[in-house]
């Protein structure tokens, strides 16, 4: 049984971030711009979000915020920091693909390709990293061992409330936000509409532009937070990487169909998968079975296709994502 | 050869989206030229003229690395010409990396005359199956192509991280074994033709690869058919072309080329490059991307921006003397890549800047 709650709890560490960033992504192409570069957004946000929490985790004074627990504010600080860098980030996709109609794969690429040379630059003209290209920071501060009487609760407590990071629950909120948004809101069917038939929506008067921007921005941010959520959850430093996670959420997003509740349930699968690759050791019914290291961290994306093949031919994702707009075109 | 390469050049379409191309290069190396004065002004501009001219004096080093991402530049430029974006070079390439020095270790029974040939061959066909499965899983399966390439890429990582480890280990050296001496690509003279450096006959091999797609995509039905199948895939469909084997051949041909990239990295001598065990993805493969976007996806556009990256990257070794991170290279490739997606706004400065003249020329 213990062996069942540590998988889920790991399990836990791995979807989070892809919920997050899967959810931006939604964003961003229910508007209709693809977003491809969510990976370079992911790993420009866990930048500044680790530096953040490297400048601040010593100064706050832990007396003053005694209240609340110290660790969990620092991380609060640095996800804000991560999000509004991601979003700021992103404005640079819009730009290209709003406004100068540039191909949405080129300007993502260029931003995929900017964000690890940017990050290991900075690092490396920075004192307090010795002119390395790593940035540790302190992660056990994070880890809530145990929430009182929540993680008492059977099954449920032992999943979510006990040995969790407070971006669990940061990232099931965003997950309610963001259902309630994009189908309970005007703002919410305008943004499908614009990633449905732009044309129409501008024949309806919605400024498919500025429902763009703010689509693709959204998605900048979440990318942002959920780029310094993953490493927060599976990483004790940061060394310029988020290790393809930005494309395995492009892989969630498509896997969920477009739409939050399934994109929770892709996210969850693939959580599981990279569990299973990381820590394989640890699972006793996979350790006898002795195949090399390199099999089990296949799994995840091998399961990638798989799912994907099976899955893709009846799914439709938004009509209009990854087309120039051209108001002259009906 | 050079009368037709004259002519595109002097097409005034393809003066403009040749010229923004060159624009783009410059607004990228004046923003790297100001992060670099943000960063470091005492340096930053004698490490900047060291960037663009150093390679000039190394030409042997600018060719070795230009080699293999002329090949992945290519593979890339291949498919985006059929309308796929293949990020899977870096996989195809190591796939086809490992299957070159599984030949060259194992296959001792071949004459030593054509060992370094068909170890050449085994990495091309590993890259084109490679290549092969996601091309398959677009055509017939609608799996989007991104997706599929960079999965495509870590099982490969893997793969070629197993097989190292358990297969061809060389325990001192904690990597690769090395290839047997008729495995080794030749030289053919060409190393001390270009002094300093690593040039062998993969150069040639990359050169003739250019001229070979080139004859593809513009001398052959089949190439036409490709670039139909790129332009608009239900339009092609209706005129008869079988778009699925479209797809899944230009997904071929592209993991073929990256493959021969690895070839021509990985056949080398004791003192050459081997793979490791640290499942990290061989860069060149990713350096195809801004080598196909910078080249226009031209196989020649492809010939000169291999080149030119190459230049910059032989700038990039000298940076460490000056306080800089060699990253600034990245900075610098990236950039050029984002001002070029802009290119409407070349675009439209270029064709005011013709008109100006034509106006002149005529009033004169």
């Amino acid at each position: 049984m213990e062996v069942f709650y540590f998988i889920l709890q790991q399990m836990m560490y791995f979807s989070i971030p892809l919920l997050v960033v899967a959810l931006g992504g939604m964003f961003s192409e229910r508007s209709g711009i693809v977003n491809i570069a969510l990976e370079g957004i992911m790993l420009i946000g866990a930048f500044v979000g680790v530096v953040t929490i490297y400048l601040v985790q010593d100064r706050l004074s832990a007396s003053l915020y005694a209240s609340i627990s110290h660790g969990q504010l620092v991380l609060i600080y640095g996800l804000i920091t991560a999000g509004m860098t991601g979003a700021l980030f992103s404005v640079f996709h819009a730009y290209a693909s709003v406004n100068m109609k540039a191909d949405q794969v080129i300007s993502g690429t260029a931003l995929n390709l900017f964000a690890p040379a940017a990050a290991i630059f900075l690092a490396r003209s920075f004192a307090f990293t010795n002119y390395t290209q790593q940035v540790s920071f302190n992660r056990r501060q994070f880890l809530i061992k145990k929430i009182p009487i929540l993680g008492d609760i059977p099954f449920i407590g032992d999943i979510l409330f006990q040995k969790a990071f407070i971006t669990t629950f940061i990232g099931l909120l965003i997950l309610i936000i963001a259902s309630i948004l994009v189908y309970k809101t005007r703002f919410g069917l305008r943004l499908r509409s614009c990633g449905e038939h732009p044309q129409a929506s501008d024949a309806a008067g919605i400024n498919v532009h500025k429902i763009r921007y703010i689509g693709v921005i959204i998605s900048g941010f979440l990318g942002g937070v959920g780029g310094l959520v993953l490493i927060v959850s599976t990483q004790t430093e940061f060394n310029a990487t988020v290790s393809g996670y930005g494309f395995l959420a492009l892989a969630v997003l498509i896997f969920g169909q477009w739409q939050p509740k399934k994109i929770l349930q892709a996210s969850l699968f693939f959580g599981l998968m990279k569990t299973i690759a990381s820590s394989y050791s640890s699972i006793p019914f996979l350790q006898i079975l002795n195949f090399p290291s390199q099999f089990y961290k296949m799994i995840p994306f091998i399961a990638t296709l798989v799912v994907l093949a099976f899955t893709s031919v009846s799914v439709q994702g938004p009509k209009a994502a990854g087309e120039i707009y051209d108001v002259g075109k009906r | 050869m050079l009368a037709k390469f004259i002519h595109f050049i002097t097409r005034t379409e393809n003066r403009i989206s040749v010229s923004s191309s060159v624009l783009a290069i410059i607004s990228g190396l004046l923003f790297g030229l100001i992060i670099m004065i943000i960063t470091n002004p005492l340096e930053s501009i004698p490490a900047f003229f060291t960037i663009i001219f150093s390679g000039f004096t190394d030409i042997g080093r600018v060719l070795e690395i230009a080699t293999p991402i002329i090949l992945t530049g290519l593979s890339v430029g291949f498919a985006f010409k059929t309308g796929l974006f293949n990020i899977g070079a870096a996989g195809q390439l190591m796939v086809g990396a490992i299957a070159a020095i599984y030949v060259g270790v194992e296959w001792t029974f071949l004459p030593s005359s054509i060992h370094w040939l068909i170890a050449l061959l085994a990495a091309g066909v590993a890259g084109a199956f490679w290549g092969a499965i996601p091309g398959f899983l677009k055509a017939y399966r609608n799996v989007h192509e991104v997706v599929a390439t960079i999965m495509m890429n870590y099982i490969g990582l893997y793969f070629v991280s197993y097989m190292v480890e358990y297969r061809l280990y060389d325990l001192e050296n904690a990597r690769s074994l090395t290839v047997k001496e008729s495995a080794i690509i030749p030289y053919y003279g060409l190393d001390k033709l270009f002094g300093r450096g690593d040039v062998n006959f993969g150069f040639i091999i990359s050169l003739i690869s250019v001229l070979i797609i080139f004859i593809i995509l513009s001398k052959t039905t089949f190439g036409y058919q490709l670039k139909a199948v790129g332009y608009n895939k239900d339009a092609s469909k209706y005129a008869g072309i079988n778009e699925k084997n479209g797809i899944v051949l230009a997904m071929v041909i592209s993991g073929l080329l990256a493959g021969l990239a690895g070839a021509t990295i990985f056949l080398t001598g004791v003192s050459g490059r081997h793979l490791e065990t640290t499942e990290v993805l061989v860069s060149e493969g990713f350096d195809g991307i801004p080598v196909a976007l910078i080249g226009l996806s031209h196989p020649f556009g492809i010939l000169f921006s291999a080149l030119f990256i190459g230049l910059l990257e032989q700038g990039g070794f000298y940076m460490q003397g000056f306080n800089f991170a060699p990253e600034i290279i990245d900075i610098i490739t990236s950039s050029i890549i984002y001002f070029s997606a802009l290119v409407i706004l070349f675009k439209g400065f270029i064709v005011k800047l013709y008109k100006k003249n034509n106006m002149k020329d005529v009033k004169g």
